[in-house]
């Protein structure tokens, strides 16, 4: 049973609060009629489906209710880090 | 092998004998005595019959490692335990074990043919040889598979025990309490931390309690973990799975220890404990040495030759003969000897010992026999002998012995350790892995961190023998029958990765998880692709460490508990009126009101037919609801919905279709906005948190500047429809502040007001076909407002429905069922639902994938209606629809039926489906092939009663 920490509660909860909601930092495009299809399928369906760090959505849904975002590493199964929706992943130089 | 109870020793308790049976046949032991150790005192030598070749198999360990003696215990009716190891089952008055996999008997097994032909099944011969074909899997390669092999049988009758769950939380979890173990407790409770130690018997000690020298030492320490305070230690707990974070399941057994009459309370406890830090003091577990006629029952683990001398007086045979490849082998045989066994003789594959030890054998007056390998072991259901030769080839000699001890050196316990991914490290001198680094707060003491004395020992593949590999019977995992050769066959046949030749020989996949055969399974696999076992790997460890019940993985979750049951304000009143209950999601429905004897079909035509010729009325409230609210209500669901909603003017409804951003149906129901800025969603009864999470996601990620807020009232609200030409004459005379008229009030019109003094949102709305109300009251009125209606409506001959009814009738219509009618990949112009789709609007979720070319491509299967040519036919939903039953099987199918029912309103049987092209087909016959017979009908639109739709607008 995982821990995991809402950065809106500010507190460590058992896994069984979240519900987990695929990669992160996929926005939906503001105008998807000017993607052609190939586009519109990447937005769709491809992921980047990494072996270590990856950045995903969570939910937490038997909580505050709030999604958040979350790095996550793919072969421990360790949360590197949470944070709020909106913000830029730690690390990146944006 | 002739077993007996020594004179003195052990830590049974010889005051207190206790009667038990085995296959039927009355013995004695003692109390303090396991299964196996009493029997083994009791003669018995044969435990079992193997999985594959019927073989006779005895006790090999005395541990969780055992393989062979798995055996069935019998507590009464329903509580019939399988596969337990026999050397874990503490003895009691009146226990009742058998054993497996045998018949008609353990001495006398038909099955045991399969040994005689065994070169007709080696490694990889189910995957070979049952392909084809296929047909006879069902009738005959798997019954006749699972009669002859496979272990106990599953008890069939419900399991009557209680099983408890709880959760701990400590500074410091120690798993394993040998002495390591209880030392590494007493020194975390000396930091003040509180501190749990869990061991999986009977007794804290571990080995040391089949180690004279440590009694003394082992009762101190135990009187120091008495004492303290901050300690709580756990007996006869299995630590199963180490999971994140450090987080371990653990099984504690309450009761199987005691007598049936005495065992009270739960049966087992679940424990999920979480700690600061882990460690993990779980020894270490002896290897087989792998050599022709190892399994002759008999041949066992010098451990548990030691074990059951030292810990419970009991000597394994009158002569036993020990093969080494391990000082540790040595050390047993004198202690065995100091108890009073007789060692015939120490054998040893190394060409070198320890002058201590063969000076301790000679002092002993044990025969040693150095740089030699024991050959063949004679008897078939005990050993008679051993032919032992020099260097595995020399001239051979015969010795007569009753039972052979191997001793193979040892494998550290790191299952726990590798369920917490630590990684492993390849170690020359144990001839094992050991832990290397953590990723969780844990570390590993004593003999599972390759931290103890077990003195030091050869690695050996196979024993030396004149024989080819191919002719021994040199098992590796005795559970599952594999053979020294099978891993050579393994490897002839390309498997190179020992995840390939664990999978194709089955090697280490029993119940025991090959605690006593991956090592050796691996030293064999090593030797044949001559690479080292480093560069090899080792299979994956993962929980259970060993097998555990359902019940003790359900806990609690059982019967009324197993899910919550979720039940309408009005549900009780459907109880009182004997209405037939269904489940919908985890909703609890009325799904039919029966009168007198009538069963579903008869109750179902009455229902309907009230509602098409008078009134019914229905509980709805377990529609999902959802209140919007903010400025920017309309222009949220605008872009959710497929519908156009701003326009949508307050007082009126609205059939609201969601997509997923799939393009592919997601939910449906009808929404009215009640203000500018305030709208009241219904979402089906199944997806309303699906919906409602949903719309978070995008309201919260993608849509943040909007200004809305999402509120569930499912069970804000109860919800009564009432329906049918006579809806408005039974709720008028309740109703205060709305004109109901049609001009007033038309269809889709929503008006709030009072009914029978509650205030009320008043839909006007229908799932039937007919005029009809859905009346929102607050669910706490539910009750009091169905009943002022159902006394007003009496007069009118008022019936109330259940949602078998409310099927039939929305099929009559055509409306569709999300989740029914279409299966998540629906299009709304598969279902025919283009009106509802906002032509201009330049986006909603879905809106893009539509336009996908496949999206609209010829062949999509279409929503439409079937009519059986014999009226009275009824299809199956789910049923297979055929253009031409006449082509050869398998023929192609265009798609099935989705609902299917008996039609009063039209005397005859109604079906929707979806097929593929199948507005195209409207007016053809298609096929229904069924068991028997091929049901002919006629494709129709999805619309049987009142196309015009002038009883609903009335």
């Amino acid at each position: 049973m995982i821990l995991i920490h809402c950065p809106y509660c500010e507190e460590d909860r058992p896994e069984v609060e979240f519900t987990y909601g695929g990669e992160a930092h996929i926005a939906r495009p503001a105008d998807p009629a000017a993607l052609n299809d190939r586009e519109w399928e990447t937005y769709l369906y491809i992921r980047r489906n990494p072996r270590g760090p990856h950045a995903e959505r969570w939910r937490h849904a038997h909580g505050c209710a709030r999604f958040f975002n979350a790095v996550r590493d793919t072969v421990t199964d360790r949360f590197e880090v949470t944070y709020k929706t909106g913000e830029a992943r730690p690390g990146d130089a944006k | 092998m002739s077993g007996y109870r020594l004179s003195t020793g052990g830590r049974i308790d010889r005051s207190r004998p206790l009667a038990f049976s085995f296959d039927g046949q009355g013995y004695q032991g003692f109390a303090g005595d396991s299964l196996a150790s009493a029997l083994v005192a009791s003669g018995v030598t044969l435990f079992g019959r193997s999985f594959k070749y019927h073989r006779p198999r005895g006790l090999v360990g005395m541990g969780p490692e055992e393989p062979n003696a798995l055996v069935s215990v019998d507590r009464g009716p329903a509580r019939i335990t399988p596969n337990l190891r026999a050397p874990q089952v503490a003895l009691h008055e009146g226990l009742m074990a058998k054993s497996q996999n045998r018949w008609p008997s353990l001495k006398f097994d038909v099955a045991a043919l399969n040994d005689v032909f065994g070169a007709l099944f080696p490694a990889g011969f189910y995957n070979k040889t049952f392909m084809w074909p296929r047909s006879a899997w069902e009738h005959l390669y798997e019954p006749v598979i699972r009669q002859l092999a496979g272990l106990g049988d599953s008890p069939v009758a419900r399991d009557p025990d209680h099983y408890d769950a709880t959760y701990a939380h400590c500074d410091v979890l120690v798993v394993g309490g040998g002495m390591a173990g209880i030392a590494a407790a007493l020194d975390a409770a000396a930091q003040g931390g509180r501190v749990f130690l869990i061991d999986e018997q009977d007794e804290l000690g571990g080995g040391a309690l089949s180690d004279l020298a440590q009694w003394a030492d082992l009762n101190a320490l135990k009187d120091r973990l008495a004492a303290a305070a901050n300690v709580t230690v756990l007996t006869r707990t299995v630590a199963f799975g180490y999971y994140h974070q450090n987080f371990i399941g653990a099984t504690q057994y309450l009761t199987d220890h005691l007598a049936p009459a005495q065992a009270d309370g739960p049966r087992e406890r679940l424990w999920r404990i979480r700690a600061g830090e882990v460690v993990l003091a779980q020894g270490a577990i002896e290897r087989p040495l792998v050599f022709h006629g190892n399994d002759v029952p008999g041949v066992m683990l010098a451990s548990a030759g030691r074990t059951l001398a030292l810990r419970y007086g009991v000597a394994v045979g009158q002569a036993v003969v020990v093969m080494a490849a391990h000082d540790s082998g040595w050390r047993d045989a004198l202690a065995l000897a100091q108890a009073g066994v007789t060692v015939a003789a120490i054998i040893d594959v190394r060409g070198v010992v320890s002058a201590d030890l063969a000076d301790a054998a000679r002092i002993a007056g044990i025969a040693v026999h150095i740089g030699s390998a024991i050959t063949a072991v004679h008897g078939r259901h005990a050993v008679k002998g051993v032919t032992f030769a020099a260097g595995g080839t020399g001239r051979g000699a015969r010795l007569a012995c009753d039972a052979v001890l191997m001793a193979g050196g040892w494998t550290p316990s790191v299952h726990l350790w590798s369920h917490a991914k630590g990684s492993l490290v390849w170690n020359d001198a144990w001839g094992a892995y050991l832990p290397g680094t953590a990723i969780e707060n844990c570390r590993a003491v004593g003999a599972c961190a390759g931290a103890w004395d077990m003195g030091t020992g050869a690695i050996t593949a196979v024993l030396p023998n004149r024989r080819d590999v191919r002719a021994q019977k040199a098992f590796v995992d005795f559970q599952n029958d594999v053979k020294a050769r099978d891993i050579h066959l393994a490897v002839q046949e390309g498997m190179r990765s020992i995840e390939h030749i664990k999978r194709y020989t089955t090697n280490g996949m029993a119940t025991d998880q090959g605690k006593t055969s991956n090592l050796n399974g691996l030293q064999i696999a090593s030797a044949a692709l001559g690479r080292p076992v480093a560069e090899i790997g080792l299979t994956t460890f993962r929980p259970p460490y060993s097998p555990q019940t359902f019940g003790a993985l359900m806990g609690h979750h059982k019967d009324a508990l197993f899910q919550p049951v979720r039940k309408s304000p009005i549900d009780d009143w459907a109880r009182e009126q004997r209405a037939v209950f269904e489940n919908v999601s985890n909703w609890r429905r009325a799904r039919y009101f029966p009168v007198g004897g009538e069963d579903m079909e008869a109750a179902v035509l009455r229902e309907c037919a009230a509602v098409r010729n008078a009134v019914g009325m229905f509980d709805a409230s377990t529609l999902g609801k959802i209140e919007v609210v903010g400025p920017d209500a309309a222009e949220f669901l605008n872009r959710m919905y497929t519908n156009p909603w701003k326009g949508l003017a307050p007082g009126r409804c609205r059939y609201g279709l969601l997509l997923r951003e799939d393009g592919f149906i997601m939910d449906d129901g009808v929404s009215a906005r009640m203000a500018d800025d305030r709208f009241h969603l219904t979402t089906t009864t199944g997806g309303a948190a699906r919906v409602l999470g949903m719309m978070e996601d995008y309201l919260q990620t993608e849509w943040a500047d909007l200004d809305v807020w999402l509120t569930s009232t499912t069970e804000q609200w109860a919800v009564i429809a009432v329906q049918g030409p006579r809806a408005r004459d039974v709720i008028a005379p309740l109703v205060s502040g709305i004109d109901l008229s049609a001009e007033a009030f038309p269809h889709m019109a929503v008006r709030e007001g009072t009914i029978a003094g509650v205030p009320t949102r008043l839909f006007r709305v229908s799932f039937t076909g007919e005029l009809g109300f859905e009346i929102n009251v607050p669910a706490s009125a539910g009750r009091a407002v169905w009943e002022a209606i159902h006394t007003a409506g009496h007069a009118f001959g008022i019936v109330p429905y259940g949602t078998e009814t409310m099927h039939v009738l929305r099929a009559e219509k055509g409306f569709i069922i999300v989740g029914q009618d279409t299966d998540g990949t629906m299009t709304p112009f598969d279902m025919g639902l283009d009106w509802a789709v906002g032509k201009k609007k330049p986006d909603f979720v879905g809106k893009r994938s539509l336009a996908r070319p496949d999206m609209s491509a010829p062949g999509r299967k279409q929503f439409i209606g079937l009519l059986t040519e014999d009226a009275q036919e009824l299809l199956e939903e789910g049923a297979q629809v055929v253009a031409d039953p006449d082509l050869p099987i398998p023929m192609p199918m265009i798609g099935h039926v989705t609902s299917s029912y008996r039609s009063a309103a039209l005397g005859r049987t109604v079906a929707l489906a979806v097929i593929a092209d199948g507005r195209a087909r409207i007016g053809q016959t298609i096929f229904v092939p069924m068991p028997g017979k091929v049901i002919r009908a006629t494709v129709t639109e999805p619309m049987f009663y009142d196309a015009q739709g002038s009883r609903l607008n009335a």
